[in-house]
């Protein structure tokens, strides 16, 4: 049986980094340049962490996906980023900030990386500031904030509605910066084909040239994924249409432990699903709900009459309205954390209430919040939001409500890591949305970009040092080494593969396929029996794919359908993963909902007696069923309560 | 409601960047107003591979305006005929019915096509790398609010930092001039304390690469600020010849 150490060091809470800091190994200057790190991705965690390490003197090699790092999936954030500072004297702390988050997480996160999280938070906003993030400022002169849900202090940093993008080019200024003194050389247009492990240690990667089709080896001392989440399973989700979690099912494959799967994130401010060749949804971000009301019709035939086309809700009258949040959830209202507000939107959808021609929308209303605050004051809150919304449906805004739906997008399951941020392979670590570790069974909003640069700017640079520190006297592998030249092969077996099978249909109609299966067995309501007719219909799907899709082109160019059928096969395992981890984990916890098991009010049962675990996956070969390890989640600070958002 | 309408798409179609490229014509058929500009190229490339063709390569990733990715030339204006919006937030209900639709690579020296409408813009990275960033390593910063901003320099630095590096002012200017994008940085950081103290040096440090990468100079067209998806003005280009290049005479 395997057994998991998570390192989690002694002491009391608020402690714990500190004592781990100042007892850890590092790396002395002269030795640093001798070792060399692969880090995968330049999202916020990948851009920051090879910015930190190329500064700190490490030989960094840094891959991604798109032809600039500056491109990362991160770049699409807008609302904004947490921080404990307390600038608005309403009662924030770095606890408050820990326990907000392990209560949003429903209780299934570690406890000290949680805290350590929150401890570092504030060190993130003084490092952008000093890199030139233009934050949103007060007349005053000093960091507005605003809030977000799940909280009831101001604690979120902004830049406009463009924070990921500010943030990302603050990370990416830093990398460039590296690059020009040489410690960072990057390779853009670059994907990760497999994780190359030499006597039970990471030792490099298997890479192809997106441009060339070559496939290529690099050898490192280290290899960190920091490659995003896996949300793009559901085919239409809202991250970008290059996310992925192929990097973080190969070191799965090399047996790192992939925790906590079926904990993925449905958000409820999407743009409705328009048509069948819609290829992704566009968020509407969350720091709407601050000024925005949430509604459906209340009564039946007005929202017949809405579907039907017959009626605008701008005639609905305001007796006739049901501010379905408001009215279940009192003290948190509108801004109820993401799950619990998605769920509310089904339910109502459900029930036949929805509006759209579709019945699957649900309305956001600003009239009130122009009402209070004025036009213009709305316009430079949200202006960006709404003409991007404008653009994409053709309607204002500012004149009739917006419509919103729930829509997968993040993923708070992922590769397990320690305390360390190391996987189970030695040498292997994963950062940012790629991890599994901090959000526990839901995220707050702005916490992502919180952990992916508190890992990159200030976690991972510590302690992959204490890794490292043994590393110096290992000599730079050689890339011909049997390991290296075993999964290259293996590689181009599996294309070749892919290339001969000369199908009938596209790519793309299997990943939709796989989206269908996912949205309506894995999504955000889900029964045993749900998630059993998915694990069937991924592997019925997953055996027609590997006979019957058709790649046109050759392998070794530049190929962009063999690009995405590389990835879509990773997609069916990961489906299969979620599915299966759905079904292990009777109970309803954060983003994860088992309709078997809810209260009276319809609102999530844990159950914290059978399972206060996070539940990791070791691969056990192809079409094997892999094996459940559990890391018990021992909360010695906290007490579990069930979740509560109304008083 | 938006109604579906058929159109021809004359896409151009390149092997690589020292082949000889040419447009192709294709039809499409009852494509739905919503459908997003790259929707539609989805579409076509669906109907390709359905005929055992290789698709139309071209560049994306947010499709939402945001990351930059996206690019094409449509109808002869970078990012399509509506303002201040990217090509993967153009949507079909801007073209007419049995309308034929030209798409184009961004055409210009420094951004080398690499296969049919995707090209390469390390040119701009390479800027960046020159000097688009302030001197700081991680940690050891003063505290955030340990120097006020004003609010209208930070609201005006947020506005040029709004730039997502797409090149659509390169492939707009006729003289492929990278000074809108190059001078957007510039003020962002020359906008704020923390950068102001090398805003010269930087200046000088990105132009100069600029020019070696083989950008062209600028004469103040104003066609990039015409074209770029997210309004950045020209009077950044201006802030950057007064404040900086000036000061190239002098030293
Ligand atoms: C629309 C939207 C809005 C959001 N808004 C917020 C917000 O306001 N606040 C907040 O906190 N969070 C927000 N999030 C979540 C947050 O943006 C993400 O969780 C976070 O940016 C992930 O960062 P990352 O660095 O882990 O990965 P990513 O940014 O996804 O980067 C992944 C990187 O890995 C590379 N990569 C992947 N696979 C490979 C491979 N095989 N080989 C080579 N390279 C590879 C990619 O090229 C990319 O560079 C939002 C998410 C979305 C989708
Ligand atoms: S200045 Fe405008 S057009 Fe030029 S790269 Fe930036 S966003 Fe694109
Ligand atoms: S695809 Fe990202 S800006 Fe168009």
């Amino acid at each position: 049986m395997t057994k998991l150490e998570a390192k989690i060091p002694q002491g009391p809470l608020a402690d714990k980094w500190t004592n781990y800091k100042d007892h850890q190994k590092l790396v002395n200057p002269a030795n640093k340049r001798r070792l060399d790190v692969i880090v995968v991705g330049t999202g916020l965690a990948g851009a920051s962490a090879a910015a930190s390490l190329g500064e700190l003197g490490f030989n960094v090699l840094n891959f991604c996906i798109q032809d600039s790092p500056r491109r990362a999936h991160s770049i699409a954030a807008l609302g904004g980023i947490n921080a404990a500072k307390n600038y608005q004297n309403d009662g924030d702390s770095v606890y408050r900030l820990f326990y907000d988050t392990i209560k949003g997480g429903d209780y299934r996160a570690r406890e000290a990386n949680v805290y350590r999280l929150a401890e570092v938070s504030n060190s993130i906003i003084d490092q952008c500031v000093a890199q030139g993030v233009p934050f949103a400022r007060e007349y005053g002169g000093l960091l507005d904030n605003r809030s977000f849900g799940g909280a009831q202090v101001s604690r979120t940093f902004y830049a406009k509605g463009q924070t990921g993008q500010q943030l990302l080019l603050g990370a990416y200024s830093a990398l460039s910066r590296q690059v020009e003194k040489g410690s960072v050389k990057l390779f853009t247009r670059y994907e990760m084909l497999d994780l190359v492990v030499i006597e039970g240690r990471a030792r490099g990667i298997i890479a192809r040239n997106l441009v060339t089709g070559k496939i290529e080896r690099f050898a490192a001392h280290a290899v960190v994924i920091g490659s995003g989440g896996y949300g793009n399973a559901f085919f239409l989700s809202t991250n970008a249409m290059n996310s992925n979690g192929s990097a973080a099912m190969q070191c799965y494959r090399k047996g790192a432990l992939f925790a906590n799967p079926a904990f993925a994130q449905i958000h409820p401010t999407c743009i409705p699903v328009h048509g069948e060749f819609q290829s992704k949804l566009t968020l509407m971000s969350e720091s709407l709900r601050n000024d925005g009301r949430i509604w459906v019709p209340k009564k039946l035939e007005d929202a017949k009459a809405i579907q039907a086309g017959t009626l605008k809700p701008t005639a609905i009258p305001e007796e006739d309205r049901d501010y379905y949040l408001e009215r279940r959830y009192p003290a948190f209202g509108n801004l109820v954390p993401r799950d619990v507000a998605s769920r509310a939107a089904k339910e109502r959808c459900d029930a036949g209430f929805g509006v759209n021609n579709t019945g699957l929308a649900v309305y956001l209303d600003f009239s009130a919040a122009i009402q209070r605050l004025g036009l213009k004051t709305v316009e430079a809150r949200y202006g960006n939001l709404f003409q991007m919304y404008e653009k994409i449906t053709d309607e204002n805004p500012y004149e009739t409500p917006m419509m919103i739906f729930p829509a997968i997008h993040y993923t708070m399951g992922g590769l397990w890591v320690d305390y360390e941020l190391q996987t189970t392979v030695q040498g292997c670590f994963a950062i940012g949305e790629a991890n599994f570790s901090d959000h526990g069974a839901n995220r707050l909003g702005a916490s992502a970009l919180m952990q992916g640069l508190a890992d990159g700017y200030f976690v991972l640079p510590y302690t992959i040092q204490n890794y490292l520190s043994d590393q110096i006297g290992v000599p730079r592998f050689s890339v011909e080494r049997p390991e290296f030249e075993a999964a290259e092969k293996e590689i181009e077996n599996k294309i070749s593969k892919l290339m001969s099978i000369k199908g009938t249909r596209s790519v793309d109609t299997f990943h939709k396929a796989l989206g269908h299966i996912m949205w309506n067995n894995v999504g955000m309501a889900r029964t045993k029996e749900s998630l059993e007719a998915a694990l069937k219909e991924i592997q019925a799907l997953k055996k027609e794919f590997w006979a019957d899709v058709f790649i046109p082109g050759e392998p070794n160019t530049l190929n962009i359908e063999l690009e995405k059928a590389l990835r879509v096969a990773d997609f069916f395992d990961i489906g299969e993963l979620m599915a299966l981890d759905g079904v292990n984990r009777n109970e309803s916890c954060g983003g994860h909902f088992r309709e078997e098991y809810q209260t009276p009010e319809g609102e999530a049962l844990r159950d914290d007696e059978h399972y206060a675990y996070a539940s990791c996956w070791k691969f056990e070969g192809e079409d094997k069923t892999p094996e459940l390890v559990k890391e018990p989640l021992v909360y010695e600070f906290v007490e579990r309560q069930q979740r509560n958002y109304k008083s | 409601m938006d109604k579906d309408i058929n159109i021809k798409v004359r896409v151009w179609r390149q092997q690589g960047p020292k082949a000889k490229g040419h447009f192709e014509t294709y039809k499409l058929e009852n494509i739905s107003g919503g459908t997003s500009f790259l929707e539609m190229l989805d579409i076509l490339n669906e109907q390709l591979i359905r005929e055992k063709q290789e698709p139309v390569v071209f560049d994306n990733d947010c499709r939402e305006g945001i990351c930059g990715m996206c690019s094409l030339y449509i109808n002869g204006h970078p990012h399509g005929p509506d303002n201040l919006i990217t090509t993967c937030q153009l949507h079909i209900r801007h073209f007419k019915d049995g309308e034929t639709i030209t798409v184009e690579p961004w055409r210009s020296a420094a951004f080398p096509v690499v296969r049919d409408l995707m090209v390469d813009r390390h040119a701009f990275d390479k800027i960046i790398q020159a000097g688009g960033y302030i001197n700081v390593n991680t940690g050891g910063v003063p505290d955030a609010n340990a120097i006020p901003i004003s609010k209208l320099d930070a609201d005006e630095a947020m506005d040029a930092a709004s730039c997502i590096g797409c090149g659509a002012c390169v492939a707009a200017c006729k003289n492929g001039s990278a000074m809108l994008f190059v001078s957007a940085k510039v003020s962002q950081l020359a906008l704020l304390p923390q950068g102001k103290i090398e805003a010269k040096a930087r200046a000088k440090a990105m132009v100069k690469r600029m020019d070696e990468l083989g950008f062209g100079n600028c004469t103040n067209t104003r066609a990039c600020e015409l074209e770029c998806p997210k309004g950045v003005s020209i009077s950044n280009i201006a802030r950057l010849n007064r404040s900086f290049l000036g000061a190239k005479l002098s030293d």
